[in-house]
């Protein structure tokens, strides 16, 4: 049972978790990412479970890492890190993550964000990587994923001075794609996630693939894995249904086979 | 904290603040600044609070930055003003527009500078009648603040605010309603008591959905009309879902006073 994370059973193929460290503006200590590692290894071998919501609290989604036990490390504990694997349990999570973010989205809590694969914000939100003022730099993606978001210069500004953007700003930067309000964010989310979790969940996961390849690969190579991944589609039967119920204008019923 | 520069307490759902350095007209000087942020921190964090009431004590209402902080004598260095706009005028600013309940503010007497521009922000202005409004900015120099130049041409278009910003003339209580810059003008020695009549009826409607309306308002500043429309059926959905409309239904249909939580 995670300690630091609620999570709700998985409804209409949606399960939501809620990264519950309220004393601590869900600071991300080890143990609080291990627990989301292993929540998202769960959903990966659940097949009634097509997409999660990430959330944190009102305050805040995460509020950074702990200071505390950073503060512990030294070189060789830094790099016998336990996090880094949790970090890439995180992001080869194969289904849809929709971060729904309130409040505070800092240092590795904005990194957590940008391993979501679409972020919805409530309009108080706030994004930054503040590390730079504690004398280190992001560590888990900070400095990749964010330049990829919002483009250099706004990137460099924002690493470089530790200064925190707005949701509206985050919104024009590209770093979210949805602006709501507040007590409206999580709900929005799990919407969003309800219409993605009706499609087929072969065609969502290659999808996403092909969306995340964008990001490291050249065009050539990003055309070509589409290609396949669009032809491996051929085989499946969702893709049949898919088209099937488009032409007789009926609601498609994807079994993700 | 120990209030010096204001007066502050939360009563039957009203909170009162009211600025009290009457000597020098209620102008701002850093101690007040901190009382007025820590006093507006306490109405945030009130489970009790419905309504703010913010106003001055004395023959004026506030007659912003205290100068006599502020004095340059020749061969100084050039003051930072940025920095105190930055640190304390434009989060209060911030705060009384964004605090989730509606802000009453009774201009007592000469509001001028950021003195002026405050009620501006606030969402009920009422004012003595002997009161007035002076953008005194432009006579030293300087550029009207705490959001003038925002609300300014929002309230009375751009032709009179310019008017307003540039020849820094004294305007009347009546000429601030005719123009569009206040809700009303009340007899002086009627203002306290209409104000707090005003206060108490409010702390008794449904202030969730007050503060729900104020958000949409506030919103429709920079909003266009399609984003305002789907902002109304957000808010909507979460007025739909407050207690108080469920209360409110309920009273309706049963003939009933509603008691309204503000929930």
């Amino acid at each position: 049972m995670p300690q630091m994370l609620k999570v709700t059973p998985t409804e209409h193929g949606v399960r939501l978790i809620t990264l519950h460290r309220p004393e601590a503006m869900n600071a991300l200590n080890t143990q609080l990412l291990g627990e989301l590692a292993a929540e998202l290894a769960a959903v990966e071998q659940d097949p009634g479970t097509r997409v999660v919501v990430l959330t944190g609290s009102r305050k805040a989604f995460a509020a950074g890492a702990d200071i505390n036990e950073m503060a512990e490390r030294d070189l060789v504990g830094i790099l016998n890190d336990p996090r880094v694997s949790h970090w890439q349990a995180i992001s080869s999570f194969s289904k849809p993550l929709i971060a729904a973010v309130n409040g505070f989205a800092l240092g590795g809590g904005c990194e957590l964000v940008m391993h979501a694969d679409i972020v919805i914000a409530g309009e108080d939100a706030r994004f930054g990587q503040p590390e730079i003022n504690l004398g280190i730099m992001p560590g888990a993606g900070g400095t990749q994923r964010l330049l990829r978001a919002v483009g250099k210069s706004l990137a460099m500004q924002m690493v470089l001075s530790g200064i925190a953007i707005d949701a509206r700003h985050a919104q024009r930067a590209g770093l979210v794609s949805e602006v709501t309000q507040p007590e409206l964010t999580i709900e929005r989310a799990i919407e969003l996630a309800r219409l993605i979790a009706q499609k087929a969940p072969l065609a969502v996961r290659l999808a996403k693939e092909a969306l995340l390849k964008a990001q490291d690969t050249d065009l050539a190579s990003g055309l070509r894995f589409e290609r396949h991944a669009f032809t491996v589609l051929a085989g499946t039967q969702d893709r049949e249904e898919g088209i099937c119920a488009f032409q007789e204008k009926r609601r498609a019923n994807f079994t993700g086979q | 904290m120990s209030f010096e520069h204001i007066l502050f307490s939360i009563d039957n759902g009203v909170a009162t603040l009211s600025l009290n350095r009457p000597g020098q007209l209620n102008s701002f000087n850093t101690q007040m600044h901190l009382e007025v942020r820590e006093a507006l921190k306490q109405v945030r964090a009130s489970d009790e609070a419905r309504v703010l009431l913010l106003t001055g004590e004395g023959r004026g209402f506030c007659a912003g930055q205290d100068l006599s902080d502020r004095n340059v004598a020749p061969g100084s260095a050039m003051p930072d003003l940025g920095e105190s706009i930055e640190k304390y005028y434009n989060p209060m600013i911030r705060t009384l527009r964004d605090l989730p309940m509606p802000v009453i503010c009774a201009v007592n007497g000469v509001a001028a500078g950021a003195g002026a521009n405050i009620p501006l922000a606030c969402d009920l202005t009422l004012a003595a009648r002997s009161a007035s409004f002076i953008q005194a900015f432009c006579k030293i120099g300087l550029v009207p603040d705490s959001g003038g130049t925002w609300s300014l041409p929002r309230l009375v278009g751009m032709a009179k605010a310019k008017a307003l910003a540039l020849l820094g003339e004294r305007i009347s209580a009546e000429q601030a309603e005719q123009l569009g810059l206040i809700y009303r003008v009340v007899e002086d020695n009627e203002l306290r008591d209409e104000a707090l009549k005003l206060a108490r009826h409010l702390a008794t409607q449904p202030t969730y959905g007050l503060a729900l309306i104020k958000r949409a308002l506030n919103a429709s500043m920079h909003n266009s009309f399609d984003e305002q429309l789907e902002l109304e059926r957000d808010l909507q959905r979460l007025a739909g879902r407050s207690e108080d409309y469920r209360e409110g239904v309920s009273a309706f249909m049963n003939k009933t006073t509603p008691q309204f939580k503000g929930k």
